[in-house]
């Protein structure tokens, strides 16, 4: 039981968990949320995979490859969010 | 066996999966950000297990901070437009048709199906295949910084970074386009220990995100981070109403939306100029370079994070039309 | 010598981290709840700041700890604060008993 496979199944398991939240939840914000989870189970493997015991120093490629992916998750999650603001403002001018 | 950082290592990573399931199960929106907000900082806890001081910083300051402060500010706006503050709107003012049963299951069956191929997939891998790490070691000399990460992200995978630039820019402009007219729900107002709290906070800010930037030359930190720690610096201005933004000031948001991108580009540019390819830095120069790039990347992120958490583009009072209320 | 001192004052601080978080899960309404973590989480953290301070290495590092430490101290209790804030005015009321 090293760490790498720990955080491994962690990352699948997140990723999993996500993926269900995406496909089944119901209200948008549930959704993007979903989605957010996936990328952090993936950026876990990559993580994982740019592990080396103790001794060893990480590889640094797959570390600048998650922090690309997290500032463009946090990009997409705007853009989803401002979608989704406008989509209720206009629901709610419908409604009335 | 009985290691101690092992049964720390397992109980985070339950605690991790306990967190994922609870923020996407519970009922109230505004305990699923909570949850979430927690999950992040404890998958960046994972990280720095994981050896990856600089993952951990951006998940914990761009992933966690920024993206949750985002999603409060969208509930924030929802609860405003359907008008019940304190009642829980679901999926707004028209309820969905419920999925029927089977199809929910179907969907998490097949989402269990893929999670155990992944699974099977990581367990079969062959253990510590070789990386980059030989190739990034041999060529780290030559890259004009000390620490491996900033070396990767600022020159020799600089073609990545400068497209992640471009796609903070291009989320920036979407959003001012998406939110064109939208009516802004009020800001709360959050009372004398907060502005208190505010004006202690910002310079400590200022002084941290600078830190970040030039520190990751040597150690963890970069671009990324200090930008995401600048933007929290805004993120307080705006909410303390300590900077509230004007028509007037968009063309000086929009020059600081472009100044990474358009710094990146022109000194990509101008290495290719001189007979070599677009991020071959020249050696002398390329420390210089790579932190020119950096302050101007940070400068953009700060400003873009904070133009997103903002969201709409500020627009002159007597051009905010009918759906102002 | 140090190692031992540091180990014993970081048990303490988890001590009232445990205490802090027991006080969470079992006091009646949202005040008393604060009042559990706030303080007890305050000086456990202080604690825990000392220990690690004894282990650093260098005069930068506890400097940097103590800046940790009270910009924590400052953060949470403004939190606890809005916290409380938001309570009163939508009408959490207070428990008896």
């Amino acid at each position: 039981m090293t760490p790498d496979l720990i955080y491994g199944l962690t990352g699948i398991a997140v990723f999993g968990i996500g993926l269900v939240g995406a496909l089944c939840a119901l209200d948008r914000l549930r959704r993007v949320l979903a989605l957010k989870l996936c990328s952090v189970g993936a950026g876990f493997l990559l993580v994982v995979g740019a592990w080396r015991a103790p001794p060893g120093v990480p590889d640094p490629v797959p570390h600048a490859l998650v922090i690309t992916g997290i500032v463009v998750m946090v990009s997409a999650t705007a853009v989803a969010l401002a979608l989704i603001r406008r989509l209720q403002t206009l629901e709610a001018e419908d409604e009335r | 066996m009985a290691d101690p950082l092992m049964i720390f290592d397992i109980l985070l990573a339950l605690s991790i999966v306990a967190l994922a399931t609870a923020s996407l199960s519970v009922r109230d929106q505004f305990t699923m950000i909570v949850l979430f907000i927690i999950f992040g900082l404890l998958s960046a806890l994972a990280w720095v297990r994981l050896s990856a001081p600089d993952v951990a910083l951006a998940e914990a300051a761009i992933g966690t901070g920024v993206t949750g402060a985002l999603l409060l500010k969208t509930l924030h706006h929802l609860r405003f437009v359907s008008g019940s503050r304190n009642r829980q709107p679901m999926t707004g003012v028209a309820p969905l048709p419920p999925v029927p049963l089977g199809v929910t299951l179907a969907n998490a069956a097949f989402c269990g199906l893929i999670t155990l191929g992944l699974a099977a997939g990581f367990l079969g891998a062959p253990a510590a295949g070789p990386g980059f790490d030989m190739l990034v070691a041999e060529a780290m000399p030559t890259s004009g910084v000390a620490h491996p990460v900033t070396g990767v992200l600022l020159n020799f995978r600089a073609y990545d970074t400068l497209m992640e630039v471009v796609v903070l820019l291009a989320a920036v402009v979407a959003v001012w386009q998406i939110e064109r007219g939208l009516s802004e729900a009020p800001a709360p107002v959050m009372g004398v220990v907060w502005q208190g709290f505010a004006r202690l906070a910002l310079p400590a800010i200022v002084v941290v995100g600078t830190y970040l930037l030039w520190g990751g030359a040597e150690a963890p930190g970069g671009a990324f981070q200090g930008g995401a720690v600048l933007a929290a610096m805004g993120l307080l201005l705006l909410l303390t109403r300590a900077y509230v933004p004007q028509p007037g000031h968009r063309g000086i948001a929009r020059w600081a939306f472009v100044l990474g991108t358009g710094v990146f580009a022109l000194v990509a540019l101008l290495v290719a100029g001189g007979g070599r390819v677009a991020f071959e830095y020249p050696l002398e120069h390329a420390k210089t370079l790579i932190l020119l790039i950096e302050g101007m990347v940070t400068i953009s992120i700060a400003v873009t994070l904070a133009a997103l958490f903002h969201g709409r583009e500020p627009v002159a009072l007597t051009t905010g039309g009918r759906h102002d209320t | 010598m140090a190692e031992v001192i540091a180990a014993v004052l970081m048990t303490a601080g988890t001590v009232f981290f445990i205490a802090g978080t027991v006080g969470l899960l079992r006091f009646p309404d949202i005040y008393c709840r604060l009042h559990a973590l706030t303080k007890a989480d305050g000086l456990g953290l202080a604690l825990i700041a000392l220990g690690t301070a004894l282990l650093a290495g260098s005069a930068g590092a506890v400097f940097r700890i103590a800046l940790i430490w009270f910009f924590v101290a400052v953060a949470s209790a403004t939190c606890s604060h809005l916290v409380a804030r938001h309570a009163r005015q939508t009408g959490t009321e207070v428990q008896h008993g």
